[in-house]
């Protein structure tokens, strides 16, 4: 019997949180009550990227997007799409611009969509991740076989050199220069790692390959392997992402069932084996020796380079590490070609990059654009633009280690080269959007934080620096700072970055590097007039009665912490030293007397 | 998997049975399910199209089933929409003449003149 309709449940974490697994269940049972089992197929697949809207479900082949469905809706979809053929309304997606607001649009047509370029991305939400058979389906292991029965080592590393991929994991190395370096070492033994350790606050995009096509990654490694002359490969992911885990452990074993991966490929005389090992979530790990070095069973703590791993790594034999995001790129570049590939983007960053949304933006989740897209186009055109008419402040690309951009440079091109020269940097692809209510202050002081705690503690500018750093940003923050301390920070971040031993330690000065380029007015603001312009730092703050106060007396009464006084019809007054800024005073105001000074 | 023509072969038939996920203009065949479609004998005549579609690898095709077309007493009714979206209507469908509609129409591009609904009219 054919089957006429596929229903796609998104089974990403996100998803999945929201219950996407016992809505998939609910179908199947639905189904089978109306006797359409064997003509409607369900499948669960990994991350559709618009987790904004999840769980979402796509009806194939009407292309029909449901968002934010709920386990109640299931019978809905089934009673009404998959048996009348009516599209079910209540949970049909529909775009938020006004003019769009009324049609329903087929899942390519949507704006979050229709301007991406899935190439990492493009088998997550189309196949199941855990059917090795869907991935072949999608031209999956052709690639390996091409590389290995047709090709020569030299012709693989060729082909990924001229079809100019980058790194993807934050530093941009070109990839097929990794792997000739790699190549061109003579060992008895050489190693391919994985680093699946993304670390970057709000990243996901690693996550989403491993869960939704981890084939696409085991694939590429074997291709490397076959590249570099290596045998034996480690996928290094962190232990926080069970899902991921599972099913990449579910995907090598049939694998080897397959004699994907093992001994003799294609009947080649080429062997891969591949293992998992699991990172402790260290974020220092994601650097390419600390990892080698947590791999080895050794404390996760970067070495001196050179040596380069591709010269001593993993047991000091040669070893390439590549992201994931860049393997997911290897397969369809080589059965494309290299030509195909490096028409896409800009002169020299090639190919498209996978970004996670995050921050004040209406459309959070995962987008793949060609590089050269600009950062207007992401954050309005498919993000949808910031929630609630705020407006605009900066956006905050490469994580910790990067920096933000301002509205002025919201008309770059987003390219390795192009983010580097405004001060900031690709990284994994993190992008944090922030609008008026955020103050730059304390989103410098939060990352700071971030690397403080991640610094592993092995040299002293990074450990002792990035803490002096923090100390100074928390005393601004809290109405202690001086013009000083801000000329102090920026002498100290410089220092930091010169002499830190490995890229945590030289990018964790750049996000109050380049808030200080852009936003200096707002520190100041902070340790000249006290004051912090968006109303974040609480110690900066302060609640004030004003004279159309009519002395109710309701915020004295509201008050936790009794410093209001006044007399009945008088203006009242608070108490500042045991004002705890809580703010139920100004919510019970029946006047909007109270305002923030 | 011994050899790439291997991989090829198993590749060709997954995608075959993955067909419909792909974004493109396909035929359109509906099916009158309402409870008017379904006593005048739409399940059959359903099931023949499946069956004949997917007999004769028919991969632009898509079949579904609606609801109440409004011509009560002519189901079961049969719609083509081509990828223009002009539509074919026909009524009183057996399961014998869903075959000949796929054999004819859906095939080789034929109208099937004899079943049209304005014959029945």
């Amino acid at each position: 019997m054919l089957v006429r309709s596929h229903v796609l449940v998104c089974g990403g974490t996100g998803c999945l949180s929201s219950k996407s697994e016992e809505i998939t269940k609910r179908f199947k049972e639905v189904l089978k009550e109306l006797g359409l089992d064997n003509e409607i197929q369900v499948i669960m697949t990994g991350c559709f990227g618009f987790c904004e809207k999840g769980p979402i479900v796509i009806v194939y082949p009407d292309e029909t997007f449901y968002s934010k469905v709920a386990l109640e809706d299931v019978d809905g979809i089934c009673m009404e799409h998959l048996l009348k053929g009516r599209i079910y309304e209540e949970k049909v997606y529909h775009e938020i611009s006004e003019e769009d607001r009324s049609k329903v649009k087929s899942f390519s047509q949507i704006g979050f969509y229709n301007r991406q370029l899935r190439i990492a991305l493009r088998n997550c939400g189309v196949i199941n991740p855990f059917s090795i058979d869907e991935y072949i389906g999608r031209n999956g292991y052709e690639a390996l076989g091409k590389a290995l029965t047709t090709m020569t080592q030299e012709q693989v590393i060729d082909v990924i050199s001229k079809s100019g991929l980058r790194g993807r994991g934050g530093g941009g190395f070109p990839t097929g220069f990794k792997w000739k370096l790699a190549h061109g070492n003579a060992s008895d033994q050489k190693y391919m790692i994985c680093n699946a350790d993304e670390g970057d606050p709000g990243a996901f995009m690693d996550r989403a390959i491993l869960e939704g096509d981890p084939h696409s990654v085991i694939e590429a490694m074997a291709i490397a392997g076959y590249a570099i002359g290596a045998n034996q490969g480690y996928i290094y992911v962190r232990a926080e992402y069970p899902i991921a885990v599972e099913r990449l452990n579910h995907a090598i074993n049939q694998a080897y069932d397959y004699n994907l991966l093992g001994k003799n490929l294609f009947g080649t005389s080429f062997s891969f084996f591949l293992e998992i090992r699991l990172g402790a979530g260290a974020f220092v790990c994601g650097e390419e020796t600390a990892l080698i070095a947590s791999i080895e069973g050794e404390r996760g703590m970067p070495r001196n380079k050179p040596p380069f791993p591709a010269q001593k790594g993993l047991w000091g034999k040669p070893t390439v590490i590549n992201n994931v995001e860049t393997f997911a790129n290897v397969p369809i570049i080589l059965l494309n070609g290299a030509e195909w590939f490096s028409s896409i983007g800009t002169e020299k960053s090639k190919g498209t990059k996978v970004f996670a949304l995050g921050g004040k933006i209406n459309n959070t989740g995962l987008v793949e654009i060609p590089m050269g897209t600009t950062l207007r186009e992401v954050i309005y055109d498919i993000g949808g633009g910031i929630p609630n008419n705020k407006k605009f402040k900066a956006v905050q690309t490469g994580g910790p280690s990067g920096g933000c951009l301002t509205a002025a440079h919201l008309d770059t091109k987003i390219d390795y080269d192009n983010l580097v020269a405004l001060g900031s940097m690709m990284g994994s692809g993190g992008m944090i959007v922030m609008d008026e209510n955020n103050c730059m202050v304390d989103v410098a002081r939060f990352f700071l934080e971030f690397t403080v705690e991640e610094s592993c503690g092995k040299c002293t500018p990074c450990r002792e620096g990035t803490k002096r750093m923090l100390e100074i940003l928390e005393k601004i923050t809290s109405g202690m700072g001086t013009p000083y301390d801000i000329d102090r920070l920026e002498k100290l971040a410089v220092m930091i970055k010169d002499s830190s031993l490995c890229g945590l330690g030289q990018t964790a000065p750049n996000p109050v590097l380049s808030t200080l380029a852009n936003f200096r007015h707002e520190y100041t603001a902070h340790v000249v007039d006290k004051k912090c312009p968006a109303g974040v730092c609480k110690d900066l703050m302060h609640y004030k009665i004003t004279d159309t106060c009519i002395g109710c007396g309701k915020c004295k009464r509201s008050c936790p912490v009794d410093c209001i006084s006044g007399d009945k019809r008088e203006i009242h007054i608070i108490n500042q030293l045991a004002c705890i800024k809580c703010g139920t005073c100004e919510a019970a105001c029946p006047v909007h007397a109270i305002i923030i000074d | 998997m011994k050899s790439l023509s291997d991989l090829k072969k198993m590749r060709d038939e997954m995608t075959k049975k993955m067909s419909l996920r792909e974004t493109k203009n396909r035929l359109r065949v509906v099916v009158g399910m309402a409870t008017c479609g379904i006593t005048a004998g739409a399940r059959p005549v359903l099931s023949a199209l499946l069956e004949e579609v997917s007999k004769k690898e028919l991969t632009d095709v898509v079949v579904t089933q609606v609801g109440c077309i409004g011509e009560c007493a002519l189901e079961p009714i049969v719609e083509v929409y081509d990828t223009q979206g002009n539509r074919t209507t026909y009524a009183k469908v057996s399961p014998e003449i869903a075959r000949r509609i796929v054999e004819e129409h859906l095939a080789n591009n034929r109208v099937l003149t004899s079943h049209l609904i304005a014959n029945f009219k």
